[in-house]
This record gives C-alpha cells, sequence and structure tokens, in this order.
C-alpha cells in the first residue's frame, strides 16, 4: 500500500515535470534545435569539409554524436535546475514537503523529469543531425545506455545546484562557467588524439569526455577511451550523486528553516 | 484522543532569535482551536514545525499519537496546511494544482478528481478550474489553498491566517465552510489577526507572546476574565460637557460621541436611566472593540511592556 502511495506521488511529480517543459516548447525544445542547426551547418557544412576526416569519419559525422551528447547534457541538468529553483522561489516545493512523500521519491521524480526533457531534446537533435548527415547505429544498447545515465547524472547536478541556489544568478553560474567549458574540451569537437600527451592525461579527468565518447561509440563504433570504463564512471558518478541529493535534502539544506 | 499534543517545543535560529521556548499545547479531536499572537509571537513558527516546515531544535510533537520524529510520514498524512503566503505554481491551472496535491499525498486520479470537483465546487472555484492560478483574485487564491489542504481530506487542517485581505462577504462564506468541516470531524487549528474570527469560530485558544503560551483556556472562559467593558454612545444632540455619573466613566470622544467602561457589576440600564434622567438621549450604541480583542491587548501587555508598547493587534483599539 504504501509503494503505491510512493508510485502515484513519483508519477504526479514526474507528470508535473514534463508538463512544465512541454508548457513552455519554446523555451525547451525548440532553442536546442535551432542552436545545433546552426552547429551543423557552420561546423559540418562550412568548416568540415577543410577538415576532412575524422577517426575515420567525415566531420559532420564525427561531431554530430557530441553535439547530441552536448544537447542531452544542458536540457537534463538545465530543467532539473531551472524547475526545482523556480518551485523554491514560488515556494511551492512546500506542496511535496508538507506531503508524506520520502525524499528518494521526490529526487527521483526530479530526475526522471530532467532525463525525459534530455532524451527528447536527443531525439530531436538527433532528427536535425539526419537531415545533415547519414547516420547509423553502431550499438542501440550502448547509446542508450550513454543516454540515459548521462541524463541522471545532470539531472542529479541540476538538482544539487537547485538546491544551493538562493538566486537566479546561482542558477545560470554553474551550466556558463563549468559545464559548457566542459562540454567544449570534452572532445565533442575533436578527438584527444589531437593533443599533446600532457593535455589528453587532463582531458580524462573530465567527466564528459566519457558520455561523449560513449555516445560516439554507440552510434559509430570509435571512441577515445574504453566504453566500459565510460559506463562504469557514469554509474558510479550518478550513484555517489544521487546519495548527495539525498542527503542534502533530509538535512533540509536549501528547503526548510 | 489528542489531535495534537505538543511538549517543550523550541526553535532557536541560527541568527540567535529564540522563537519557542519550550511551549506546551494540546489540541483534541474535533475542536476549533485558535492559536493567537502578534506579529513575531511564534505562531507561524509553530505551524511550520507541525507541517514539517521547519526544523525544530527541542521538544516532541504528536500528531493523533503519531510522534513526528519517528514516523513523519504518517503524522504528516494527517495533517492539511493552508499557508499564510501563496505557495502554488503561478503558472499551473487550478484544477491541476489541487489534483497534484492530492498525487503527493497518494489519492488516485480518479478520486482525486471527484474531490477536486467537491472542494473546489464548495469553494466557488469549479469554474475556474481551467484558469492559470496567476489569474485569479486575491480571495480566490485564499479559497484555492483551502481547496488544496482539503484534497487528500486531513483529519486536522491547519489554516494560517486563511482571511488575510480577505472581504467580509468572502471572509464569512470561508467561516461557514470551516464550520461545515469542522461539524464533519475535521479538527481546525487557526491562527488569525482577525480576534473578531477566532471568537466566532473557536472553542479553545492559546495565545502565544515572544515564544510562549501566555493563555491557553476555553474561549468561554477566556471571555469571562473581561471585567470591564468599553462602549460608544452616539447621542442626538450635542454636549456641552461631559455628565458625572456615579460608578460609570464617561468619556468626551466629540461633541455627539461618548464613550463609557460598564463593570460586570453594573448594567447598561441603569446607564440608559442615569442618562435619560439628564435629558441626554442615545441614537445609537457599540462595542469599542471586540471583546476578545480588548483581552488580547490586555494580556499582552501583562506579558511585558515591549509587547503593550509595539503590538497591538489589526483593528484593535487601545482601550
Amino acid at each position: 500500500m504504501r509503494r503505491y502511495r510512493y508510485l502515484i506521488a513519483f508519477v504526479t511529480i514526474l507528470l508535473k515535470e514534463v508538463t512544465r517543459f512541454m508548457r513552455i516548447w519554446l523555451q525547451t525544445i525548440l532553442p536546442p534545435a535551432i542552436t545545433m542547426t546552426l552547429y551543423f551547418v557552420i561546423f559540418g557544412h562550412l568548416i568540415g569539409p577543410r577538415i576532412g576526416e575524422m577517426g575515420g569519419f567525415l566531420y559532420i559525422q564525427y561531431i554530430a554524436p557530441g553535439l547530441i551528447m552536448m544537447s542531452v547534457i544542458t536540457n537534463a541538468y538545465a530543467n532539473v535546475v531551472s524547475s526545482f529553483f523556480g518551485a523554491k522561489f514560488q515556494k511551492h516545493i512546500e506542496e511535496m514537503l508538507v506531503a508524506p512523500i520520502p525524499n528518494w521519491v521526490i529526487v527521483s521524480g526530479y530526475v526522471c523529469g530532467g532525463v525525459a526533457r534530455g532524451v527528447i531534446v536527443g531525439i530531436v537533435v538527433t532528427l536535425v543531425a539526419l537531415f545533415f548527415t547519414d547516420l547509423h547505429m553502431h550499438s542501440f544498447w550502448i547509446t542508450a545506455a550513454v543516454v540515459l545515465l548521462t541524463s541522471i547524472l545532470f539531472s542529479l547536478g541540476g538538482l544539487v545546484n537547485g538546491i544551493f541556489a538562493r538566486s537566479f544568478d546561482d542558477v545560470t553560474i554553474i551550466p556558463t562557467f563549468v559545464l559548457t567549458p566542459l562540454t567544449y574540451l570534452g572532445g565533442v569537437f575533436y578527438s584527444i588524439e589531437l593533443l599533446p600527451r600532457f593535455w589528453q592525461r587532463v582531458s580524462l579527468a573530465n567527466p564528459i569526455l566519457y558520455m561523449v565518447n560513449g555516445f560516439r561509440y554507440g552510434i559509430l563504433g570509435v571512441s577515445d577511451i574504453d566504453v566500459a570504463t565510460a559506463l562504469f564512471v557514469l554509474a558510479v558518478c550518478s550513484a555517489a550523486l544521487f546519495g548527495v541529493c539525498l542527503a542534502l535534502l533530509n538535512r533540509g539544506v536549501g528547503i526548510r528553516t | 484522543m489528542h489531535a495534537l499534543e505538543i511538549r517543550h517545543l523550541t526553535k532557536a535560529y541560527k541568527n540567535g532569535v529564540v522563537a519557542l521556548k519550550g511551549i506546551d499545547l494540546t489540541v483534541d479531536e474535533g475542536d476549533f482551536f485558535a492559536l493567537l499572537g502578534p506579529n513575531g509571537a511564534g505562531k507561524s513558527t509553530t505551524i511550520g514545525i507541525i507541517s514539517s516546515l521547519v526544523n525544530k531544535t527541542g521538544g516532541t510533537v504528536r500528531v493523533y499519537g503519531v510522534d513526528m520524529d519517528t514516523h513523519l510520514e504518517e503524522a504528516k498524512s494527517f495533517i492539511g496546511l493552508v499557508p499564510q503566503e501563496i505557495n502554488f505554481s503561478q503558472f499551473e491551472t487550478v484544477l491541476d494544482i489541487v489534483v497534484n496535491q492530492a498525487g503527493f499525498y497518494g489519492v488516485k486520479r480518479p478520486l482525486a478528481l471527484a474531490r477536486a470537483e467537491k472542494y473546489l465546487g464548495k469553494l466557488g472555484l469549479w469554474e475556474k478550474r481551467n484558469h492559470r492560478s496567476r489569474t485569479l483574485s486575491g480571495g480566490m487564491k485564499r479559497r484555492l489553498m483551502i481547496a488544496r489542504a482539503m484534497l487528500h481530506e486531513p483529519r486536522l487542517l491547519i489554516l494560517d491566517e486563511p482571511t488575510a485581505g480577505v472581504d467580509i462577504e468572502l471572509r464569512r462564506s470561508l467561516w461557514d465552510f470551516l464550520r461545515e468541516m469542522n461539524a464533519a470531524g475535521t479538527t481546525i487549528i487557526l491562527t488569525t489577526h482577525y480576534l473578531e474570527e477566532a471568537e466566532s469560530l473557536c472553542r479553545n485558544i492559546a495565545i502565544i507572546d515572544k515564544g510562549v503560551i501566555i493563555e491557553n483556556t476555553t474561549m468561554k472562559r477566556l471571555l469571562a476574565q473581561l471585567n470591564v467593558e468599553t462602549f460608544i454612545l452616539d447621542l442626538r444632540q450635542p454636549l456641552a460637557a461631559v455628565p458625572e455619573i456615579d460608578r460609570f466613566a464617561l468619556h468626551r470622544i466629540d461633541e455627539t460621541t461618548l464613550s463609557v467602561d460598564i463593570s460586570k457589576d453594573r448594567s447598561v440600564n441603569e446607564l440608559f436611566a442615569r442618562l435619560s434622567a439628564l435629558g441626554i438621549e442615545v441614537a445609537s450604541m457599540r462595542n469599542k472593540a471586540n471583546r476578545l480583542e480588548e483581552l488580547f491587548v490586555r494580556l499582552l501587555a501583562e506579558n511585558g511592556p515591549s509587547a503593550a508598547a509595539t503590538r497591538v493587534a489589526p483593528g484593535a483599539t487601545r482601550p
């Protein structure tokens, strides 16, 4: 009975989240499609032919998985951080806090909302990519696992940001100054084999490198790093961050006086 | 059975403010209970702790015998909260807000929809169910928060100033709704600055000031403490001077208005007879302040000079 009550609460949070980002699709779904179209036009069609091949593929084919993954990462993160901070700002987070819901259900609901947006945007951007180039899936299961784990990880990251955020500035600081540089340096546009050995090693500390390469392997079958390692890193980081979110909510950080 | 049992509840904020200094409070099942106090007395902190929005520093809270420290979820399931501030999403529809809240309590959607129709209908919001909440008037938003709190049909309904800023007609319709819910078995705890509201609705009362309960009794017993009532008399003819009448303290407000303090051992009939004998005709008469307001102000004054000097319930007139 209790589990069924939790399930209803979880589905309610998830539907509330999906309804929220679908209601404002002009701000959530459309912009990544337009941005990625510009990336494909500029880097794929205009600059790509001058670069030639990378990893044995046309440049546009090589960057396509990275660009898709970049959209998944930023949208999963943005969904949870903006929704959770918005709920705090408008105080309607209290609707959940007064209800008999364990914190793990709240975390799961928000994270699945972020995953839903990440996956939907990922599909939209993939359709945009198919308009510019051919993509053949090397392994559906690896692709799906990487997308899922990546969107879970960054939804959890967004939640941590949302928990600590006290102003709208706090919501944008991490995406602007941490997430974007790590994404651009995570091998979206290049293979790390192009870097000097020192910077190759530094790049291995960037978690986004594992996601981009894991996804690239799922689509193209090529990767700068071992795919099993990538999946392992993603799973461990996700589990650790889930624990962090739970501990923060249990202590009432940012939500209780 | 006690709907709520609070023992030695304390709350000290990080900035050093001690909001609650070990309060004890008991509310019986089925009661309509008023928790009154001036701004900053500790009412909202107490409600925040009961509804788990505020972490307590010490003490225990039991809801229908269930300890909130050990069985938080079960205790929460008994409570419906109507907070002081608007706290729903401004972008969601009225129906989504109440049905989602039911979902958080594990109420199945078909049942939630049926209850939404019932409570939104009772509170005059069913026609607005598909409107976004930000388009509602202030009074409608207050009613929406009450409907939302009722969707899981709580045994204990806590209302933190539910009629603040609401016009008198709507306030009285909300009173009728709350009386109906109480008659149906819901225990209600009400905080309000409208003391007429507390006097009209509540059977038991606690007054909190500076984090301490300074009075906790029945409304009847509290009102019985009032030894002197002040009335305003509107006269037919202007008076040049205030008449002197033994055992009645008369004060001039303006040339056609007097105030008079009448102690319990005197009667209004006696006053009228004495005024009539002096040829003074009274056109109308009213209480200077609500009876509970007079007591409230007096109790706060007795509790400390700062309260008496700086805090008066809105609408109350100093005696």
